[in-house]
């Protein structure tokens, strides 16, 4: 049984049941990350100018590892179908891999049902854009040049084909924000995305737009996990110095 | 029956992660991820049903590029066809895997080549600050020192290595780990029923 690994999770699940469930008096502070203070902005914009937002969420698979950038992207198109859905234009939301763009639209629908707005709500806004990473992002570059779209959001498991889609919302001269939770992707939006987010930044979109109980736990337990590693690996780097292990 | 679907999630969720610690729960977990494969499967239908819904609908409304979704539906179903007729082993259904689908995204990797140097050009002018100037130097440090050189240099021998296993490695470590972390607690909001994907309001 591997105790060590239950034990992190343990207590990270009881960490962030405990934090969901006490009440905050004051609104939670966080450092400002200028990427998502613009996209709040944005968000809103495109409501009163009846323009489009378009979000991709990649090719993961949520059977793999990979699955969890994905849901923090599906948890963003939530709050995003929330705040847009009396727009003119819904949100569009692609993805990579078939069983994510049927839960793009579920999450679209309860989105809209959540704000009293169900029947306003459109299957299409839900998409599979292609079954290959490369046939994903060439499928999504037409929606973003023709489908009158204002701001882009490429958030979940992209590869370095992330930059097709950041060169044509430069083309195009709307917002692009990119967060993806692999390496090689985040170097290559850090050159051509106008707002890229790096690292754990990935799973803060939601929290920073919308910051209920859990996502404002989740992001302290997350801090609280740092800590400990941070003074795991140094405890375990002076033990190393002074020859104990 | 939301609450049922919600109830159901959460329980099959939690006995799929406890089965990677506790080796009893193993069976339980294969059996539900099996079931978890067989949908994905279903999904994947599902999904190019969405794909010919979409484009059939931008062909029929005649939309700026629907000559585009007019070749994807006809490609689409010739290839279901005479992958029906000749099976996916025989040599000219792999000669359509071979002969279009690899040299087209080879040809979109050569693409990304260039959309990235340019975009590197691009950046000091979208963004003039210190971590821009770091990344720039870093990309055009590691080209310099990644060519084989006829002779050898101290930014061969010490330099690369240096920023590869020590910089750049515990760079990666860090951002790692920084999504281990988020993925982990994103998964457990999901677990209970925080955040729901599948649908709950």
């Amino acid at each position: 049984m591997n105790l060590i690994g239950l034990g992190i999770v343990g207590f990270a699940a009881v960490l962030l049941l405990a934090l969901s469930l006490i009440k905050r008096k004051s609104p939670p502070i966080w450092r400002v990350i200028p990427a998502l203070t613009r996209l709040a902005r944005i968000v809103d914009l495109s409501v009163e100018d009846g323009t489009r937002l378009f979000v991709a969420l990649g090719r993961a698979s949520l059977l793999t590892p990979r699955g969890g950038a994905p849901l923090a992207g599906l948890a963003l198109l939530r709050h995003i179908a929330e705040r847009t859905s009396l727009s003119d234009r819904p949100p569009v939301a692609v993805a990579g891999e078939s069983s994510l763009a049927l839960l793009a639209q579920d999450t679209l629908q309860a989105g809209y049902r959540a704000m009293g707005a169900g029947d306003l709500y459109q299957p299409s806004s839900g998409r599979l854009s292609g079954m290959t990473p490369f046939s994903a992002a060439a499928g999504a570059m037409p929606i973003i040049r023709d489908e009158n779209v204002s701001a882009s959001m490429l958030v979940g498991d992209f590869g370095v084909e992330a930059a097709l889609l950041a060169d044509v919302a430069e083309r195009e001269n709307t917002f692009l924000l990119g967060a993806s939770s692999d390496i090689s992707s985040q170097a290559a939006l850090f050159a051509s995305a106008q707002e890229p987010l790096l690292g754990e930044e990935l799973f803060a979109t939601a929290a920073y737009l919308d910051s209920n109980s859990s996502h404002a736990a989740s992001l302290t337990v997350q801090d609280v996990l740092r800590w400990l590693i941070i003074l795991a690996l140094l405890a375990g780097a002076a033990l190393k110095l002074i020859g104990l292990i | 029956m939301r609450y049922i679907a919600v109830a159901i999630a959460i329980v099959a969720g939690l006995i799929v992660l406890i089965g990677y610690f506790v080796p009893a729960l193993a069976g339980v977990q294969d059996v539900l991820l099996n079931w978890a494969i067989i949908l994905a499967g279903v999904a994947a239908l599902v999904g190019v049903f969405n794909l010919i819904s979409v484009h059939g609908d931008k062909v029929r409304r005649r939309e700026k590029g629907s000559i585009y979704s007019a070749i994807l539906l006809i490609s689409l179903f010739a290839s279901f066809i005479f992958g029906l007729a000749l099976g996916p082993d025989n040599p000219n259904m792999r000669l359509l895997v071979s002969a279009v689908i690899v040299p087209v995204e080879a040809t979109l990797m050569a693409l990304l080549s260039v959309t990235l140097l340019y975009a590197s050009i691009r950046l000091l002018r979208r963004r003039t600050d210190l971590m821009s100037i770091v990344f720039l130097l870093t990309v055009v440090l590691m080209l310099i020192a990644s060519a084989t050189l006829p002779f050898s240099s101290p930014l061969n021998d010490l330099i690369r290595p240096w920023i590869q296993q020590v910089l750049a490695l515990g760079g990666a470590r860090g951002i790692l780990i920084g999504v281990a972390l988020g993925t982990l607690t994103t998964g457990l909001r999901v677990l209970f029923g925080a955040d729901r994907p599948y649908g709950g309001n």
